[in-house]
């Protein structure tokens, strides 16, 4: 069986000619990439975004009267610029950069978290998050002993939201995740949102999995807090961004101390700079910064709604083919309702890293392990699961040699 | 990098079909149980040991097939070895028995290193498991 997808972006050849690392072989075959959910491919001008500010206008920002620096900060700014219409934020003050997603909701727990809440306050959070939206809260409720409360999920692998305003009593804060790096599930955020508010918490969304592949707005979701990465958006390592609402940051303490983020500062005490500069302690990830701005003139080029398209029909199609592999399990939802393109499944008889290795043999790039979310795992009481995630550049041959692939393991481990 | 037919070579898939002392022993003189959190492979080893000498080993656990053909070949290996002499194992030694060039594979080699690792946590006792670089 060979693909007969019609692929929403049209030319999708000339689309991956853009990602230069796309071109290669892997152990004799073409490099298949089903890994962008751990971080994406970077296209050629990301690339040279950043060996432009380097060998052009290398300079710190907010600092030198001279032309570099004046440069290099118009082009930081206006980064932040991009970023804020990019999620629909209010105000570009709102936009606070860091250094992932990880980053920003520890920002959040340790500045906000700190600040507001006592023994006896709760957090509702999910069995799905990832770690980085689940640690830095149990270290928050162990140091304020505030108390953390999950969200169930369905035998599909929704949120089971049957009992939510029940389990929102006392609950000061919701951290949840808005799309499943494991089970690709959607989350209807902005009803939690919703409900939340009712009863005056904050909602913080942790948009690692869905800021890259689908239009996210903030006012829309009407929430409070929203995180995530460059890196899994085209952009570099080393930059995320950390989106609040202006008067919640605006009453929040600094989280880390240092240069750019004061006013004055006197031997004993200093007086804090407004936002965003507050918690922007210190040299930021200034090229990364520019080339996060330039994946996303890239991807908005293309289209938000176009790529969450392009995915959902890969997804399809890919929901559809695996069924063909024997002992193969999908975890998560089985239609592309509400679902992203990140595919965790487990093949009788054969390991996780066995399957992933499986399929490095035939240059295919998938994850093995928990992905970072053991209690999720635990819930489904396995070890590991194998991942395969989509994204703009990926194309429905890949899916078919993944298939393929899969034979295989399940052949030579059988 | 190592090609697939290098790391899934015959021997390796035979131990991990037919595991040779898959089990538990009964009130065993030691047991221990490591994890890779890595990728959630997990190992226990029980052993009987009788005037200083293994005398008999099983383990359990579940994990990809590098780990669990590394546990079955390992426990076959030391039974009737001193303990002193199976406290000196080393990794090398491992890599040998096994039979996979893993030492430039930073990833799978803590798949193979597991079973040792817990072979060691249970004969020093924990605390005093020497790294990865120094087994």
């Amino acid at each position: 069986m060979t693909a007969n997808v019609s692929m929403i972006l049209s030319d999708i050849v000339a689309l991956r000619r853009e990602f230069p690392i796309l071109n290669q072989s892997v152990n004799g075959n073409v490099l298949a990439f089903l890994d962008s959910a751990a971080s994406s491919q970077k296209p050629r001008r990301v690339i040279d975004c950043l060996e432009d500010y380097y060998r052009r206008y290398n300079a710190n920002v907010h600092r030198g009267i001279y032309r570099l620096s004046e440069e290099a900060t118009f082009a930081f700014e206006r980064a932040r610029g991009k970023v804020a219409r990019f999620i629909n934020a209010r105000s570009q003050r709102e936009v606070v950069f860091v250094r992932n997603t990880t980053e920003a909701i520890n920002l959040v727990a340790r500045s906000w978290g700190d600040a507001n809440l006592r023994e006896g306050d709760r957090i509702l959070l999910s069995i799905m998050e990832h770690h980085s939206n689940l640690v830095p809260w149990q270290m928050l409720a162990q140091r304020t002993g505030a108390k953390l409360e999950f969200l169930p999920i369905d035998g599909e692998g929704r949120l089971a939201l049957d009992n939510l305003d029940a389990q929102l009593e006392g609950v000061r804060l919701v951290a949840i995740t808005q799309q499943s790096n494991v089970l690709g599930t959607i989350n209807p955020v902005a009803e939690i949102a919703q409900r939340a508010h009712a009863v005056g918490a904050l909602v913080l969304v942790d948009g690692a999995q869905s800021v890259p592949h689908m239009p996210v707005d903030v006012q829309a979701l009407d929430i409070d807090f929203l995180a995530f990465s460059g890196h899994k958006m085209c952009g570099p390592t080393g930059i995320g961004v950390l989106w609040g609402r202006r008067t919640i940051l605006e009453q929040m303490p600094p989280f880390l101390g240092g240069g750019s983020m004061i006013k004055v500062v006197g031997l004993h005490e200093s007086t804090y700079a407004d936002i965003p500069a507050r918690f922007e302690a210190g040299t930021p990830a200034i090229a990364e910064a520019i080339a996060l701005g330039e994946a996303i003139d890239f991807l908005q080029e293309i289209g938000m709604d176009q790529i969450y398209a392009h995915e959902r029909e890969l997804l399809g199609y890919a929901l559809e083919r695996l069924t063909e592999v024997e002992g193969l399990r999908v975890y998560g939802p089985r239609t592309t309702d509400m679902r992203g393109g990140a595919v965790s499944f487990t093949l009788d008889g054969v390991h996780p890293h066995d399957v992933a290795a499986v399929l490095d043999g035939e240059g295919i790039a998938v994850r093995a392990g928990h992905h970072c979310a053991q209690p999720l795992h635990a819930y489904y009481d396995i070890p590991a699961t194998t991942r395969a995630s989509f994204y703009l550049y990926n194309i429905p041959e890949e899916i078919d040699r993944l298939v393929v692939a899969l034979r295989k393991a399940r052949t030579l481990f059988g | 990098m190592i090609g697939m037919d290098d790391l899934y070579r015959e021997l390796i898939l035979e131990h991990y079909r037919h595991p040779r002392r898959r089990g538990w022993l009964d009130h065993p003189d030691v047991s221990a149980e490591e994890h890779n959190p890595l990728c959630g492979d997990r190992v226990r080893i029980d052993l009987r040991i009788e005037n200083g000498i293994i005398t008999d080993a099983r383990f359990d656990g579940r994990g990809c097939a590098i780990s669990q053909a590394s546990a079955s070949m390992l426990t076959d290996e030391i039974v009737g070895m001193p303990v002193e002499q199976a406290k000196q194992f080393s990794k090398d030694q491992l890599l040998a028995l096994i039979g996979i060039p893993l030492n430039h594979n930073p990833v799978r080699i803590k798949c193979a290193l597991l079973p040792l690792k817990t072979l060691k946590v249970g004969l020093y006792g924990v605390g005093h498991v020497p790294d990865e670089d120094e087994m």
